[in-house]
């Protein structure tokens, strides 16, 4: 037996292990010992009659008597010729895109083949989440599988739990009828480092675990019914991946049955990227996304859950009283203002539109309000197109910054009548420590001088 | 006869009920599609191990050998007693005799423990097998043998106090040790977020915040933020955000208050002879050395250092690479590698240039 009361060291891993509590002690000593700076800081002109002005210019400047020289001196791109046709087999973002990545939180994890990459929610339009901004959980590295060779086995805990066990190629998988279908997909730990405190300065760290794609594939249903699996006997699924970490989770049957379970083999309108399990990945609506195993090689139906390493060691929730949450799955309705958000300037008084993602794993989207004064007042925001089962939905609200600070939030309801609880709702069931599903109110801090702050409050 | 026009029209009339019983039930038997697997497919595959032990091979393996297959395959990432949090979070540690008694790990509700180890955590031992034959050793998941993987998960026991260390586990003591696991009561299944029958108990969500809409009680005080040192810790947000649009990224190089980025400046050219990252990645490299910290290996930078001076600099590193080797940089073995002269010289060039970024 090593020591037992020898203190660890730190400790910040993967986003199932990441929390440090001498690191977030830290944190908070400094928020105390700084809180009286910070908050006159933020607040000191609220009270005045009228704002200070703000140490921006006017956004859109200009010069009296001439006029901006992008209009009155014709670019190049209005005299030339432009470039050819198919300059880019597969073309790329604008060169003037290139500050919108994924990236990996400083610090998270100690390597890169078992790490997580967020995606910029800052700054995506709409609900649907371009094929290379995706973000990345991977346990142990990605491959990119080459789908002639490709396999997927069904087969049961024993052999009663079917009538055959089979195996299918992809050209196989589909030639089957096939559906395509929008879903957001969420890390059961997005959000997670935010626990405790505050922890990460934007919304691609704090809530970058999140993407919505249109799914192509078969549902599993289909496939089970061709094995002639047996309904009574088999309660649970196990879907494992084709990689080195052969990702494992349960499944209930109910949900395949129902038809929602996919066998996915197309996103966006082409192939899964490799990344996201290329060619073969599963789609299970509503939960999160470890569930959705990539490089799917095999399904196995049986009459018990597995409690396998991504339920019994990572993906369970510490609650009050030492207790872990195990088989924890769906992900409960959510919401995040993305523009204005944490690290970002405003860079003038005036009209905004504040702009966000609400979605549920228990349904659709039925109402998100805002408020901009930290939760006092609420107006309900509008819905953007398509409002989707288990899919992000954009919504929109207008907004005029007089040049004070503000506290923007969002809160979303879905369709059972759920609302999304405050940090305070949340940790007085689920205390601090649970790591995953965190799906609380996020709060933004506009200060005078117009940057924007990831705060949370009391 | 077909040629007759009674007949014709009865053949027409068959093809529309055919027709007609095709729109209505769709032939969901999809012929030509899938295929039986074999019974060797299946063993090939069909790994997982329940917490009953089905799936579980025969076979058995000492806490003795685990220590040897530990030592050579394992102690690299997790530790020589388990203990490391260097590369993962630590597998050992954090329980007690009484918590083998009990079947609940009591440090769990203590707050100042730093960190879960794997054995605080973990209820069931079949869990413990199945990881380690699925997907260890990290980067050669699937290598173990039956009687290594039975050792490794002896030895880890062992380290954990749970079985003696004469202990052989097997097939046949397992469900034994499950009683002793400290935390085998540490689960609970009383939430809402199971998204099926049965499983669970709650059948309510455990929140129940209201939607008030106007003068509700609010929380006015902002508790937590990031602290001032943390403000580029991220990196600069300026180079986070897109250049043009209703805000942009605040410049954290530079203290709060500082006026934003306006313009759209054209995307950098990608810098030449940087890092072979691809290269560094698909062997694996950077599972165990980063650019300018210690990970399990020393970082590239302190490699270039202490070599990259040397005369025959490309010749020793791709050899080293190659061989690996131990003693240079400490006492954790660094492997063997296989990859091509070509790729190994490749890496050795770039780090006798400094290994720059």
């Amino acid at each position: 037996m090593s020591s037992d009361d020898k203190p660890r060291g730190r400790l910040i891993k993967a986003p199932e292990n990441f929390l440090d509590p001498a690191g977030i002690r830290q944190v908070f000593a400094e928020a105390k010992s700084g809180r009286r700076d910070f908050m006159r800081k933020a607040f000191v002109a609220a009270g005045a009659a009228a704002a200070a002005p703000l140490a921006l210019a006017t956004s859109n400047p200009v010069q009296a008597g001439e006029g901006d020289p992008n209009i009155l001196t014709l670019p190049e791109h209005s005299k030339g010729l432009g470039q050819a046709v198919a300059t880019e087999g597969y073309g790329k973002p604008s060169r003037y895109e290139a500050n919108v990545q994924r990236r990996q939180s400083p610090g998270l994890t100690q390597t890169a083949q078992a790490s997580v990459s967020f995606a910029p929610l800052q700054s995506l339009f709409g609900i649907v989440t371009p094929s290379g901004l995706h973000f990345e959980r991977h346990h142990q590295g990605w491959w990119d599988i080459d789908p002639s060779k490709h396999r997927l086995m069904l087969n049961g805990s024993d052999a009663s739990m079917l009538k055959k066990a089979m195996v299918f190629t992809m050209d196989e998988l589909m030639r089957l009828p096939s559906v395509s279908r929008f879903h957001f997909i969420e890390c059961g730990a997005n959000t997670g480092m935010e626990w405790g405190n505050v922890a990460v300065p934007t919304v691609q760290y704090s809530h970058g675990m999140l993407s919505c794609s249109e799914f192509t594939g078969v549902p599993l249903r289909i496939l089970l019914d061709l094995a002639g699996v047996d309904y009574k006997k088999a309660h649970y699924v196990l879907a494992e991946g084709a990689d080195g970490s052969s990702m494992t989770r349960t499944i209930p049957m109910e949900m395949v049955e129902s038809g929602e379970v996919l066998v996915a083999y197309g996103q966006n309108g082409e192939m899964l990227r490799p990344e996201q399990g290329y060619p073969l990945r599963l789609v299970v609506p509503g939960v999160q996304g470890v569930s959705w195993v990539k490089y799917l090689r095999r399904i196995e139906v049986g009459d018990q859950p597995y409690a396998s390493k991504d339920e019994a060691v990572h993906y369970i929730d510490l609650v009050p009283g030492g207790q872990h949450r195990q088989y924890s799955s769906i992900q409960e309705c959510k919401s995040v203002v993305t523009t204005p958000s944490g690290g970002q300037v405003l860079l003038d008084q005036g009209f905004y539109n504040i702009s966000g993602l609400a979605w549920s794993g228990r349904g659709r989207i039925k109402r998100v309000d805002v408020s901009v004064d930290g939760g006092r007042n609420w107006r309900s925001a509008r819905l953007e197109g398509a409002v989707l089962p288990k899919c992000l939905t954009r919504f929109n609200i207008d907004w005029v910054w007089d040049g004070k600070p503000a506290l923007i939030q969002s809160r979303a309801m879905d369709e059972t009548g759920y609302v999304q609880p405050s940090y305070k709702q949340l940790r007085e069931v689920r205390g601090t420590r649970s790591i995953y599903h965190n799906n609380a109110v996020q709060t933004w801090l506009v200060q005078e001088d117009g940057e924007v702050k990831n705060v949370q409050l009391s | 006869m077909s040629s007759s026009p009674k007949f014709a029209m009865l053949g027409l009339f068959g093809t529309l009920l055919l027709a007609t019983a095709a729109l209505a039930q769709p032939a969901r038997d999809f012929p030509g599609v899938g295929r039986a697997a074999t019974p060797k497919e299946i063993a090939a595959w069909d790994i997982d191990v329940r917490p009953d032990f089905k799936g579980l091979p025969k076979g058995s393996g000492s806490v003795a050998r685990g220590q040897e297959v530990w030592e050579g395959k394992c102690a690299q990432c997790h530790g020589i007693f388990g203990e490391s949090g260097e590369v993962f979070a630590p597998l050992v540690g954090g329980t007690t005799p009484e918590d083998i008694k009990t079947g609940h790990v009591a440090r769990l509700n203590d707050p100042s423990f730093p960190g879960r180890t794997t054995l605080m955590k973990v209820a069931t031992v079949s869990t413990l097998w199945d990881y380690i034959n699925r997907a260890m050793p990290w980067t050669a998941p699937k290598s173990l043998s039956t009687e290594e993987v039975y050792s490794v998960t002896a030895f880890l026991l062992n380290l954990g106090g749970i079985v003696p260390e004469d202990f052989v586990l097997s097939d046949q003591n397992i469900g034994a040790v499950q009683q002793r696991m400290p935390n085998r009561k540490g689960m609970t299944l009383d939430h809402a977020l199971w998204p099926g029958k049965g499983l669970t108990k709650a059948k309510a969500p455990d929140t129940r915040a209201q939607a008030c809409m106007k003068d509700c009680p609010a929380e006015a005080k902002i508790s937590s933020f990031l602290p001032d040192h943390a403000r580029n810790a991220h990196g600069n947000l300026a180079e986070q955000n897109r250049a043009v649009g209703p805000q942009h990224g605040a410049d954290t190089s530079k203290p709060s208050g500082a006026p934003p980025q306006r313009r759209a400046e054209p995307a950098p050219a990608p810098k030449a002879a940087g890092a072979p990252t691809a290269l560094l990645n698909k062997n694996s490299c950077s599972a165990c050395h980063a650019l300018a910290s210690k990970l399990v290996g020393p970082s590239f930078q302190e490699i270039a250092k202490k070599h990259g001076e040397r005369s025959d600099a490309i010749a020793y590193l791709s050899g080293k690479i190659r061989s690996g080797g131990v003693g240079v940089w400490g006492q954790i073995p660094m492997p063997a590698q296989t990859l091509s002269d070509a790729d190994a010289a490749t890496i050795a060039q770039w780090l006798k240039s400094g290994a720059p970024r």
